[in-house]
Parts: C-alpha cells; structure tokens; sequence
C-alpha cells in the first residue's frame, strides 16, 4: 500500500548512518557508452607490440532491423523496374542508404558513421538479394564500362606436358700410365739411343747387313699385320689337318714308305702297282683330268688341271694342287671359266704354273699370291690361240731374264710367250702347215690350213730343238731358230699324237702315244720307230720314268696302265693293271714322282690315284761280284743304246 | 779436385752430346706429337732455370691448341701414376737429364 510520506524500506536495504545518507555522490552524464570497453588493445605488426586503440567506438546498438529497400538508380533498383515495366510507383523510390555491390559509394558513406553495422549488415543483405534475383535481359541493357565493372574473359592454350630427358655423352677414354723418371733412367735410355745410331749408321754400309734388317723389318710387319685371329691358328690347324690325315691313312702311310711287294720274286719280272692315296675334290667330279705335274722343289705337292675333253661339254676349269701329306683336301685351288688342258710349273721358280686353257688363252698362276685368279693372262687381244691350247712348256729364262714359255694348240700355231714388264707379249715361233692344202681360196688369194699340234717336248740339253706332234699323226722336229721350216718330219702314227717325251737319259730317243692304240719309240735321227707297242685301246699319255731310261708307263682309255721295262723284255709289259675303279672311266694322264716310287694317275671322273711301282718295275741293273756298279745317267744312256743297237738296221 | 773437375767435364760433355729430345713413350698421332716435342723442347731451353714456368709455358700453349686440359710435369727425378685421354700422352726425355711427362685429362 502505497501511502505518502512514510518512505518504504526494502527488507534489504542497506542501514546507513546520518552522515553517509548527506555524503553527496556527484554524476557526470557523458555520451559514452557505459558499457563499452576502455581499454581494447590490438596488436600492432609494424611495432610488434600490442598497442590500445586511440578511439573506441561508443555506439551501443539499441535496435537493428534489417530492410530491403534499394537505391532507386542502383543496378539492382533499374532492374527491378524494368521487370516490373518501368511501373515506378511500385519501384522502391525510397533513398535508402543501400549499397550495391560497386556503387553508391558516396551514399553509403554518409551514413556509415551513425549506423555503419547496420549498413554492413543490409548491404549484406542487398547483396544476398541481387544474387537471388536472375539477370536481367541482355540487349536492352547497357552495360557500364568502367574501371569498377568490366568483365574478364580469358582463355587458354593447351599446353603440352612437359617431360624430362636427359642424356650423357660417353666419357672420353682414359689410360692409367705410369712411370718413373730417375736420373739413371734417363741416363741408360740416352745411352741406348746413341747405341742404336751409331749401329744404324754402320749397317748403312754393308749390304748383306740391310738385307737382314729389311727380312726382320718385314716379319715384323707382317706379325702386325696378322691382326686376324683365324689367320694365326692356320698353321697350326695345317699341321693338325695333316696330321690327322696321316693317323687315318696311316696304313696307307706305311706302304708307302716301306711296303715292298715280296710277292715280285715269284711272278717272273711282272710288276704290280700298289693302289696308295685317292685325291678327290668335290668341286671337279665332273671335270676330267687334263694335266698332271709334280713340282720340282717339292717333292710331295703336284698340280692337277681340270677341264673336259669333251666338245660339246665344255664347262669351268680348275687348277687344284694337292699335296701326299693331305689326301683329304687339297692346298690350293684356283679355278677359271675354260676348262684347263695343260699345266707346266717352272723348274726354277716352283710357284709359278704356266696354263694352256680350252678357249685357246694362256695364263700364269702364282701360288705365292693368295688370289684364285691368275696373274697374268692373255687375251683375245694379246695373241691368244683360236683353238685349245693342248700343251705349255716353260724354257729358260730369255737375255733379258724375262720368264718365257712355249705353247701349242689346234689352231697350228706354236706361239712363244714372255713375261715382259707384268703383261703376257706373245712371239709366233712357228706355225704348222698342213701338207698338200694350199688351197684356192676366193679371188685367188691362196689360203694355207694349218696343222694342229696336239703336244710337244723340248730337248733337255739341245736348247733349240723340239718336237711336235700334230693331229694327222705327224711328228715334226723343229727349232727354235726356223720358223717356218722344220728340220724333219715322222710319218708317226695314224690318228692324233696325244704325247711325245724325250727321254730323260739318252740324247736321242723320244716315245710317242697316240689314239691309234700305239706306243712307239723313236731315235730321231732313223725315220723309222724303234720298238712299237700295241695296247689294245686308245693310249692317253706315256711318260717315262725318272730313274732308268728303259722303264716307261703308258695309260689307256679302258682304265689299264702298262708299265714296260726294256731292259727286261722288249716286247711285252710288266704290268698291265686296271687302275681305276669303274670300267667307263678312262684314264687320260700319268706322271711319275721324281723322287719316290710312285706314279699319279688321273681319270675322266676328277679322281687322282696314287700308286706305288713294285720293285720288279724299278730295278736297277745287277751289279755282278766285285765289279763297282756304276750308277748315274751314263750307265742308262749305255743300257738304252745296247737295246738300240740290237733294233737298229745294221 | 781434379777428379771432380774432370767429372764435371764428363757430365758437361755427356749433357752436349746427349741433349737432343728422346720419346720415351707416346701415343699421339704424329703432327700432335712433333708439335708437342718442339713445344717442350723450346720451353725447356728457354726456362731453363724454373721448372715451373716451362711446364706453365707449355700446358698454356697445349690447352689452346689442343683443348683443355693438359697436364705437365717436368722434372730431373720423379714417378708417376696418371690417368690420360686416350692419344693424348707424350713422356721425354730432354737435355741429358729432365724427364718431360704431358698428358691430356679432363
């Protein structure tokens, strides 16, 4: 109840004395914000120190409402009247301090100081309301370009992707090199080098000196050169090839060297050939053998030409050397397009084979030079014969010591070729007319036919004499000297001569073979012939044996070879053997080794056949009690001319 | 005194007549090493003294004409154990007593 002058006291009120109720308390109204703060204090980064903040806001917030009126010439406000077709009534008019989003700068600023949260606050707001809106249509709208309102548009290139690479060039190539330089060092090394001039400047002078040191000068070079690993085994694999040729034919070996046919007491001076090695190469099985030779220096290698008798067969040539040690293969080989027909190899030179081919030319062979072609060859423009060339011999060397040789071929020419400044110069020695064959040719002109020669042999101690053989089966004795005069002429045989040899001891006699299945044996200086032999078939080659003047060897073409001696019997052979395998094949070539007992002889098939002479064949004459048997070419030359003598007309 | 003395002539006479350059191992071809062994000859002679400033001398004039880098060492008693670019290495001897040793490594 509320009554009038009688103070109403709270239950709680504080009791205070007389003198505390008149203490006057004054108070000062001010515009401050009681309950702001009075002391904030910011951090300042430029100081690094907190620092208080020199004005503290004192607005206090008594009421906030959040509007939605927009500045009439604002974006949003244009809009909003333009969608509602410029009714301007109903757009807000009002200018309310709204701030859009760029501006209106100046309108919000006036009015930021007395209500700037709420005008943050409904700026807000007017933005939240903008983005909600859609935009506005676009052509009728002009959009303002200024440093405020611009519209960025980028775009961008595809870039590729990057990748990394790297690389490294090689490290140049190093050695390790080491080395010591002392005094002494350099001392012995000066010595040796004034050692080793004043020994270059004494071999300057005498001859056979330098002639030493170009021979170590050139195995140096050549162990240099030898950089190829296969090329320094060949040796060695040579031996070892021989060697294990000479373990698989060693039987063969053994009878060569030693076997000695005791069954020869008891067959009445007949004589056997003993089969040794074969000698085939793959490459000439269908080529025939044409040529047969031993080498003069060494004794175990001989060369073989291949080629074809046949006319209308004619293919390749081959030049094969095989040597005893190496029956398997052969150890060199050079082949040509001709088929080969005769070979000679040079007494004094080894390695040099003259070669006489079918197409009529000529060529040289050096086996010291490791090409399959020849070194020299001669040419259609170089004299070559038109006709095979059927035999090549080479003479000494001519005044001026060039290398020469003589060949004979079909087209009856007898042309002597010189190796003159490494090219072939050809000389006609003779050429060989037929008998009776002047001809008359057209125009009157008188054509003369030649003969063709079929073989020759030069003298061994008549330097300019020789004999030729043609295909009528004439022998014509010949020098050098005449070249279209011979000296003498036998009517020899019927058919083409295939071999004429002097023999090797007596001065005087030369044998003879021809197709007309005779052997016949000749002095030259009687017409007529010695002995004659006939053989039953057409005879390919004779030769006689290096070791007695009586004792000689012929070949048929039904594969037999006759061996004759005549001391023993002057009609009959000691050995009629078949010698090659097969009947067809009919041997064309013999020869005899000039050291050994043994004789080659090669077939139509390719094959060389080697064979041991019996001792029956070889003997020597007996020597009689206490008379000094004398042995060497006089005691042949006498025992051939007894014979002679017993034939010869008295 | 005598002996000392005729030793000196004798090492003195050796030294004239055994002065002249000696290769003692190369792998250079041959224009490179002509070039090289004139080189080292006139740097010795001229530097006869100062084995420093020959070596400099010709390191300089192999880095110009042949690429970096050259090595030298020049010396009266030394050994060595080095790693050299391939063609690119002379050893001599020079004036009866300096060992030259060139060598190319980069």
């Amino acid at each position: 109840e509320w009554s009038a002058g009688k103070t109403v006291k709270p239950p709680d009120q504080l009791e205070l004395t007389e003198a505390e109720l008149k203490e006057e308390f004054t108070r000062v109204l001010t515009a401050n914000n009681p309950h702001a703060p009075q002391n904030i204090v910011r951090y300042n980064f430029k100081e690094r120190a907190y620092k208080p903040i020199s004005h503290i806001d004192q607005t206090a917030i008594h009421f906030s409402l959040n509007g939605n009126l927009i500045l009439k010439d604002s974006d949003e406000g244009r809009r909003q009247s333009l969608r509602s077709g410029n009714a301007s009534e109903k757009a807000p008019v009002e200018t309310s301090a709204e701030a859009s989003e760029g501006s209106g700068v100046k309108d919000e600023g006036s009015t930021e100081d007395t209500q700037a949260a709420e005008g943050a606050e409904t700026a807000k707001a007017a933005e939240a309301a903008e983005e909600e809106e859609p935009p506005p249509t676009k052509e009728k709208e002009r959009k303002l370009a200024n440093q405020f309102n611009f519209i960025e548009r980028s775009s961008r290139t595809i870039n590729n992707p990057l990748r990394e690479r790297a690389s490294q060039s090689e490290p140049t190539p190093c050695k390790n090199f080491s080395g010591n330089a002392n005094q002494w060092v350099i001392y012995d090394a000066y010595i040796e080098e004034v050692q080793k001039m004043e020994k270059s400047k004494e071999k300057e002078k005498p001859k056979a000196q330098t002639a030493k040191k170009e021979e170590k000068g050139k195995k140096l070079t050549s162990l240099e050169s030898q950089s190829d690993d296969i090329t320094k085994i060949s040796n060695a694999a040579k031996i070892v090839e021989r060697m294990v040729n000479q373990n698989t034919f060693d039987d063969i070996a053994q009878d060569f060297k030693y076997f000695e046919d005791a069954s020869d007491e008891y067959r009445d001076h007949r004589g056997t050939l003993l089969p040794l090695w074969k000698f085939q190469y793959d490459k000439t099985k269908r080529l025939s053998v044409t040529a047969i030779s031993w080498n003069p220096k060494y004794k175990d290698l001989f060369a073989v030409g291949y080629g074809s008798y046949d006319f209308m067969k004619q293919s390749q040539g081959m030049l094969v050397l095989y040597t005893m040690k190496n029956p398997s293969f052969p150890e060199y080989v050079f082949s040509s397009e001709s088929g080969i027909m005769c070979l000679d190899i040079h007494d004094d030179h080894p390695h040099l084979m003259a070669v006489g081919f079918y197409d009529g030319n000529v060529a040289i062979y050096n086996l010291k030079k490791a090409t399959s072609q020849p070194s020299y060859k001669s040419s259609g423009k170089s004299g070559k014969h038109t006709d095979p060339v059927w035999q090549v011999k080479w003479q000494k060397d001519d005044m001026d010591n060039n290398l020469n040789f003589f060949s004979v071929s079909s087209d009856g020419r007898i042309v002597s070729w010189t190796l003159v400044k490494n090219e072939l110069v050809y000389t006609d020695i003779i050429k060989l007319p037929a008998e009776g064959t002047v001809m008359q040719g057209p125009e009157g002109l008188q054509l003369q036919t030649f003969g063709c020669g079929t073989s020759f042999d030069f003298h061994k101690k008549i330097d300019y004499l020789f004999l030729v053989g043609t295909e009528e089966g004439k022998i014509y004795k010949c020098s050098k000297c005449y070249s279209s005069q011979f000296l003498d002429v036998f009517e020899a045989h019927h058919m083409a001569v295939d071999s004429i040899s002097w023999n090797p001891y007596h001065l005087k006699v030369f044998i003879s073979c021809s197709s007309d299945w005779t052997v016949k044996i000749w002095d030259h200086t009687i017409k007529t012939p010695m002995f004659v032999y006939d053989l039953n078939a057409a005879v390919g080659d004779v030769a006689w044996s290096p070791y007695s003047s009586t004792v000689f060897a012929a070949v048929t073409t039904d594969g037999k070879a006759h061996v004759f001696d005549l001391n023993i019997n002057k009609y009959e052979a000691l050995c009629n053997q078949i010698v090659v395998a097969k009947k067809k094949n009919k041997i064309t070539h013999i020869q005899f080794n000039p050291m050994y007992p043994i004789v080659i002889i090669g077939d139509e098939r390719g094959q060389i056949v080697c064979l041991k002479l019996s001792p029956n064949l070889r003997k020597m004459p007996k020597e009689k009690k206490g008379q000094e048997v004398k042995k060497g070419p006089e005691v042949e030359i006498a025992k051939l001319e007894k014979l002679l003598s017993l034939v010869r007309e008295p | 005194m005598a002996d000392t003395g005729e030793g000196k002539k004798e090492e003195a006479e050796y030294k004239r007549l055994h002065s002249f350059p000696l290769i003692r191992h190369t792998d250079m071809p041959d224009e490179m090493r002509v070039e090289a062994m004139e080189l080292c000859v006139t740097a010795c002679e001229k530097y006869a003294t100062n084995n420093e400033s020959a070596a400099k001398m010709i390191k300089e004039m192999m880095d110009k004409k042949f690429g970096s880098s050259w090595h030298v060492v020049i010396g009266e008693g030394f050994g060595f154990e080095i790693t050299h670019e391939v063609k690119n290495l002379l050893y001599m001897f020079f004036g009866g007593s300096l060992a030259v040793c060139v060598w190319k490594c980069s």
